[in-house]
């Protein structure tokens, strides 16, 4: 090969710069889900002909573990029943029917914006717009004071 | 074994064949079926407030000075967070004007007094055909099928072409942020952010929840809201006994709004 002292050594810095990522990730330690904060306060729920009252202990709207991973596409669907087919209810798999709301439904038990929401947007780098809009509870509003 | 190349292409073909039949038919199943984003069902609220066709009926005789309509406009911006900006950047859901502004379409010459000095309320008309949801680029305007022009703020790009569209000035666009503008702020309704247009949205919310809009609640009876089609409503029955006009009604948006003169 012609100039091979300077292509072979260039190849492999080249394939090294290109694949460092992934040897970045190999030495660093394993992704660690951040300690979010805990759900605070109470939501009343539509079922039924008397309003229940659910304390932020009990379950979410579904299964933690399911909404970590879809709540994106849940407050998606809200969004686009709510608006477009007007049905402003919820009807869980477990039968609880929830006010379809990110501002009252959601932000009622967790309503600590900083260390729920952000804590796990601001280490994946996701920049919701959902705050342009929707107005973080009281006592923990970054942009009204 | 008698082994043809007649019989290996046969086999290879119809080998072929099978398995592009079972990834295609996985492919569509995909593509029918995708999985459901959502575990539940959604519903409407049992106690929403239904119509064919909202309408509203505002009665102006009783709403003639600007201090008469002013708690009524408060309640609206104070309920949707519509914030206050002086100038010409000012946003509006509900307003007031002069007869002039509000029947603009070749008045007579000769009105009486109090009819030509009263100021009337004016607000988005909820049109059957309304011509912003005709030239929305993005489908973020919409009619309901309970005859409501709606809006999707998620969705809006600030093009304005409604507020061109618009013969009413109804729609207002967000040039800044409207939060420095905002006093009380009202922690169950959102803001909007800039550059999106808003508008009246006849309360839907409110109207999901059992309840009627909040200009009707703060107007003392002088507003009156329900179906047009049903011919026990209120506004029926309130269109039947008086004389009433519509803005614009040549231009063939047909209006949900009517005033009693």
């Amino acid at each position: 090969m012609y100039n091979a002292k300077y292509i072979i050594p260039g190849l492999v810095i080249f394939a090294g710069i290109v694949t460092l990522p992934f040897w970045i990730n190999l030495c660093s330690p394993a992704y660690v889900y951040p300690d979010v904060a805990k759900p605070q306060g109470q939501v009343t729920l539509q079922g039924g002909s008397e309003p229940v009252t659910v304390n932020a202990g009990d379950a979410c709207v579904e299964p933690g573990a399911w909404m970590r991973a879809n709540h994106m596409s849940l407050l998606l669907d809200w969004r686009d029943a709510a608006l477009r087919e007007e049905k402003r209810v919820y009807v869980a798999s477990d039968g609880r029917e929830w006010n379809t709301s990110l501002q009252n439904t959601c932000m009622a038990c967790h309503g600590n914006k900083a260390d729920f929401c952000d804590k796990c947007h601001d280490q994946n780098s996701v920049n919701p717009y959902c705050w342009d809009c929707h107005v973080v509870p009281q006592g923990n509003n970054h942009e009204f004071k | 074994m008698n082994s043809s190349r007649r019989y290996f292409l046969k086999v290879a073909g119809l080998s072929g064949f099978a398995l592009a039949a079972a990834s295609g038919a996985q492919a569509a199943q995909a593509v029918l079926s995708p999985a459901p984003a959502g575990k539940g069902a959604y519903a409407s609220d049992k106690g929403a407030l239904r119509a064919k066709r909202w309408a509203m009926v505002i009665d102006t005789r009783r709403l003639t000075s600007p201090e008469a309509l002013r708690p009524i406009v408060e309640a609206c911006h104070a309920a949707h967070n519509v914030p206050t900006i002086p100038g010409p950047q000012e946003v509006k859901w509900i307003w007031d004007d002069t007869f002039h502004h509000a029947f603009a379409s070749d008045p007579n010459p000769v009105l009486p007094k109090d009819v030509e000095e009263r100021r009337y309320l004016m607000l988005c008309n909820h049109c059957t055909s309304p011509s912003c949801v005709r030239v929305c680029p993005v489908k973020a305007t919409y009619t309901t099928a309970h005859g409501l022009v709606a809006q999707d703020y998620h969705r809006c790009i600030g093009c304005r072409f409604c507020m061109a569209a618009c013969p009413y000035g109804s729609r207002s666009f967000n040039f800044q942020d409207p939060r420095p503008f905002l006093k009380d702020l009202n922690a169950e309704y959102p803001t909007r952010m800039r550059g999106v247009v808003e508008k009246c949205t006849f309360c839907a919310e409110r109207l999901e929840k059992g309840l009627l809009p909040a200009c009707v609640e703060a107007s003392d009876g002088a507003i009156l809201f329900g179906d047009l089609m049903d011919p026990e409503s209120t506004v029926r029955k309130a269109l039947a006994e008086n004389f009433s006009m519509r803005r614009k009604p040549d231009l063939g948006t047909d209006p949900g709004v009517y005033y009693i003169i």
